[in-house]
């Protein structure tokens, strides 16, 4: 692999700017066992909360045309078990470490974060966004001035460099983008699952417990790519982009819309190892373009 | 990628797909099976029916988008053949019962073969709603094989006759036989089914509740001990 990939995100050094996204990679470990993944540029963690969370009741994942919903309901180890059974594994590995955290509360958040300044990673990024915890971070990245209150709590707290990873179901995803680098974040990723609904038509009733869950893959791509298009142009602050890439033409386009970094999901279950495809197509592509780093083509649309 | 070497129907909606390649599938494993490019996004985690020199093979049931394309496969088409993945049946000894309803008989051939091979009684109830399949590749790899055919397969067994019963067919079935199998001293394993998304145990969407907390279908699973997922129920 040449040095056209290779990126930097908030003074991080990445070989290549493809990260795995939340909640689809577990901690590495299970793709370990199938491929390289020390050829990615990165792994960013399922979402830990403060506490170990056993996850939502019933169906958690749906398929729908070109995507999936998912309501797993940020079934995770906590903090503690991520440290514990997993951390150093992770931080032994060629990769940029990205920690996934979530919470339910401020507090939940807070103790979450200070926790993790007393251990090695290289970013945290903060969800304020998951739309399948009841009374969860829905509200805080929905609402500009809710996102606000806790960035700038965790801006205080945090010794790690902080990345938050907004919803696509904000109200205003430009504005609230703007108040996370007011308060002082050190990078944007966007966009989380989209809200959406399934209804099981023998039972006349949602198909998820929740009602509602969140949706991925191809079909949000266009939209994501909007989101991650207008976000980084109104930030002077880094974006990872995602929602929805599932070939290096993808990855290119979120690269040319603003995106530093990008994260592949959903894909991942198409093929365990599409992101290096993904790669190999950006690495391409740019030879064939005679593009000598990928930051060239960043933004240029 | 591995191809197709055959793929007939051998009922309505039911059919046995063989691929090319060396696969070290085990009792009561599955694949992740794709014969398409992005779309739609899952592939579909299917038991292994058999496994031998030549191939992997699938018994399946067509259900839905996925299933209706890998029922269009023809001998010589290219199919992505991901995995052996989960943990399957125990390698046990004794005097075993392998009780299978509807789709769910699909990896309790490969079971039987190897469990008979290495010098068990196998004894098979297999129940189906109308019409038995692959009758006789299921009698090849048993002692005995009782059919039932539209009623309930449970009726049928007795397990104090057996060391092990191993299981695999509608969760309804499965909760049956367990309460059958209980206090006989027959040890009873269950083949849980799940909507998977990854298959190798990254994405947490076919976790299962067991006395042991979560656990991960696709990886801890799809096979469990009847008490540890059942002893909750009635």
């Amino acid at each position: 692999m040449s040095s056209r990939l290779q990126v930097e995100f908030a003074g991080v050094p990445f070989k290549n700017p493809v990260v795995m996204a939340s909640g689809t990679f577990g901690f590495g470990r299970e793709y370990a066992d199938l491929f390289d993944i020390e050829q990615l540029g990165g792994i960013s963690s399922k979402g830990l909360t403060l506490n170990p969370r056993s996850g939502n009741e019933g169906i958690r994942i749906w398929e729908t045309p070109s995507g999936i919903m998912n309501s797993v309901g940020l079934e995770n180890p906590g903090v503690e078990g991520f440290i514990a059974k997993d951390l150093d594994w992770v931080n032994s590995l060629d990769l940029v470490n990205v920690v996934n955290v979530g919470g339910h509360s401020i507090e939940d958040y807070v103790q979450a974060v200070e926790r993790l300044n007393d251990v090695n990673l290289d970013i945290l990024e903060l969800n304020i966004s998951c739309p399948n915890v009841k009374q969860g971070g829905m509200n805080f990245g929905v609402k500009t001035d809710l996102a606000s209150e806790v960035v700038r709590t965790i801006r205080k707290v945090c010794k790690h460099k902080l990345v938050i990873k907004l919803s696509p179901n904000a109200e205003n995803i430009v504005d609230l983008a703007k108040a996370c680098e007011a308060e002082g974040a050190e990078g944007i990723s966007l966009v989380n699952t989209f809200l959406g609904m399934a209804i099981d038509i023998n039972k006349r009733k949602p198909v998820f417990n929740n009602g509602y869950a969140g949706l991925s893959g191809p079909a949000i791509k266009p939209i994501a790519l909007r989101m991650v298009h207008q976000v980084s142009h109104a930030v002077n602050i880094p974006v990872m982009g995602l929602g929805g890439i599932t070939n290096w033409q993808d990855a290119i386009e979120f690269i040319m819309a603003g995106a530093t970094v990008v994260q592949v999901g959903t894909a991942t279950f198409m093929k365990p190892d599409k992101a290096l495809d993904i790669i190999a197509g950006m690495e391409r592509y740019c030879e064939e373009n005679n593009i000598a780093n990928i930051s060239e083509i960043r933004g240029i649309v | 990628m591995a191809t197709v070497l055959k793929n007939i129907a051998v009922s309505d909606d039911f059919y046995l797909l063989k691929a090319s390649g060396k696969f070290d599938g085990k009792m009561g494993q599955f694949c992740m099976l794709r014969a398409w490019d992005e779309y739609p996004v899952l592939s579909r985690p299917i038991s292994i029916f058999d496994c031998d020199d030549e191939g992997i093979s699938f018994l399946y049931k067509v259900v839905g988008q996925g299933t209706e394309i890998l029922a269009q496969l023809k001998e010589g088409d290219d199919i992505d053949v991901q995995g052996p993945y989960g943990t399957g049946f125990p390698d046990v000894k004794g005097k075993i019962a392998l009780v299978g309803g509807g789709i769910g008989v699909a990896p309790l051939h490969l079971t039987a073969k190897v469990l008979k091979a290495a010098g068990n009684t196998v004894d098979m109830y297999l129940g189906f709603q109308s019409e038995a399949l692959l009758k006789e590749d299921y009698e090849a790899v048993c002692d005995n094989l009782i059919i039932n055919i539209g009623g309930y397969v449970t009726d049928d067994i007795n397990p104090a006759e057996y060391d092990y019963i191993l299981t695999c067919g509608p969760e309804i079935m499965m909760k049956v036989l367990y309460n059958k199998v209980k206090g006989t001293g027959a040890q009873l394993y269950v083949s849980m089914e799940n909507r998977m998304g990854c298959g190798v145990g990254a994405c947490l969407v076919c976790s299962c509740k067991t006395s042991g907390g979560n656990k991960k279908v696709c990886k801890d699973g799809p096979v469990f001990k009847a008490e540890e997922v059942f002893a909750d129920e009635q």
